[in-house]
């Protein structure tokens, strides 16, 4: 599962350096998608709670927008 | 005559279009821009537990309630200001926190509630693409308090395309050593207004983010974060059992440094389903190592409801001082059975429902969205939880 997991990621890395080199220009009136709720890069608000437990029951914690070992008796 | 009727349309045109100028410009008092009302409750069980030094029930409920609040104004020279002001209430029963005293049926330390309010500023200059932020935060609960501070930047790439983000939080933490009891020399008994020490514990991190729209339907986003930890990094009522079955209390290093590496994609697929990636590598000095990999999927049944289906695996390595209940031994300077810490993976999934009809819900016009989310956690070492979430949002 360990190598499965480690090979999707180099895979998705591989598309997004990929993905760059064709980056093209979107105009303000041409960004309806990206600018949907659900694309934003981020937590969602209704996330809050959960990245607050794995922060607490798992010991990495970071690069995510939440937790980062301050703030609380986390990990 | 002609010219005379030409020339006045063409000034009353002129004055038009000067009045629409000032009746489109942003407003510039404070006003109410959105808030956010999150309610979660959250269950769990295993029998890892750290009071009880690495065996024992990890049953723990939390009940939390977070409310933020956002007010924009814009400034004289044309710049958003976002004020963010949230607060949180956590109320939690921990059947291993009721251990710290091992004879009591029940004890002060079975329940308690963590307060944590917050406040953000932001000032957005769009002409020139850059964010300044700063925010401070506060959290306390009987055996820990946190004072919180944070400062940021951001700038966009000249098309406005990619956008560059550094942040930098501070957190000034203490907590309260509260011993188990059978280890304590003093010959207190955890009462309810008993007086305990304290040892400071400072975080400082670094985070650092890159933004990149690739086409209409997709960007991604990179991070990286430093962390460093210093002070006492255990928890003072966390047992641990030698090879003897002597009781002592868990033992960390004062120091502690993180660097996790993550990226994110988000991909619109067709018109109605959208896909959110998540990767993170972490690592830190205390030898422990992860990987963890989410996809959400939200697929919009129509332009006003979405269901978003995820999972996540999680899998770490045990940190270098970690070790089950009675495999410690004297000759070693540091020692934890905190399973939290130990050699596991996790899988955790669930689905979400969102609704955002443009008139409202319930006949509440500002009440514009709604979303129930549920997630099922399970872990390899036997630890299992649910969490059932709610965001309610005002506009």
């Amino acid at each position: 599962m360990k190598n499965f997991i480690k090979i999707i990621a180099a895979i998705c890395l591989l598309i997004t350096i990929v993905s760059m080199q064709s980056c093209t220009i979107v105009k303000e009136y041409e960004k309806n998608k990206l600018n949907d709720s659900e694309m934003v890069l981020g937590n969602r608000t209704v996330e809050k709670t959960e990245l607050s437990f794995q922060s607490y029951r798992e010991g990495s914690s970071g690069a995510n927008a939440g937790k980062v070992g301050g703030g609380c008796g986390c990990n | 005559m002609k010219k005379l009727i030409i020339s006045i349309v063409a000034l009353f045109g002129i004055f038009n279009a000067k009045a629409q100028e000032n009746i489109s410009s942003e407003p510039k008092k404070l006003t109410f821009d959105e808030a956010n009302l999150v309610s979660s409750y959250y269950k769990q069980d295993g029998n890892n537990s750290a009071v009880t030094g690495g065996i024992g029930t990890e049953k723990l409920t939390d009940i939390s309630n977070t409310i933020d609040v956002t007010m924009v104004k814009y400034d004289k020279k044309d710049r958003k200001n976002k004020f963010n002001f949230s607060v949180g209430i956590d109320h939690y029963t921990s059947a291993s926190s009721d251990m710290i005293d091992l004879k009591a049926n029940s004890s002060a330390s079975h329940a308690d509630n963590r307060i944590y309010p917050a406040l953000n500023w932001s000032r957005e200059n769009e002409s020139k693409g850059t964010t300044l932020m700063a925010g401070v935060s506060f959290s306390t609960e009987f055996d820990y308090q946190s004072y919180g501070a944070n400062i940021g930047f951001s700038q966009k790439t000249a098309n406005k395309m990619g956008e560059f983000t550094a942040k930098l939080q501070a957190y000034l933490d203490q907590v309260k050593l509260i011993t188990p009891i059978e280890l304590r020399t003093n010959g207190s008994t955890d009462g309810e207004h008993e007086s305990y020490g304290t040892s400071g514990r400072n975080t400082f991190a670094l985070s650092l983010s890159y933004s990149q729209i690739i086409n209409q339907n997709f960007q991604v986003e990179f991070l990286a974060d430093g962390i460093q930890q210093t002070g006492y990094l255990g928890l003072p009522f966390h047992r641990v059992y030698f090879t003897d079955n002597s009781v002592h209390q868990e033992a960390l290093p004062d120091k502690r440094f993180k660097i996790p590496l993550g990226v994110r994609a988000n991909y619109f697929l067709g018109d109605k389903v959208i896909l959110r990636a998540y990767y993170r590598y972490y690592t830190d000095d205390w030898g422990l190592k992860s990987n963890t990999f989410s996809l959400e999927t939200p697929v919009k049944i129509s332009p006003f409801v979405s269901v978003s289906p995820f999972y996540r695996y999680y899998s770490q390595t045990a940190a270098k001082y970690f070790a089950p209940y009675q495999e410690d031994t004297a000759f070693d300077d540091f020692y934890t059975s905190n399973y939290d810490l130990s050699k596991f993976d996790s899988h955790f999934y669930g689905a979400g429902i969102r609704f955002s009809p443009k008139n409202g819900l319930f006949g509440i016009e500002r009440l514009n969205m709604l979303e129930i989310r549920y997630g099922h956690y399970t872990k390899s070492i036997g630890m299992k939880s649910d969490i059932v979430s709610l965001n309610l949002r005002f506009k």
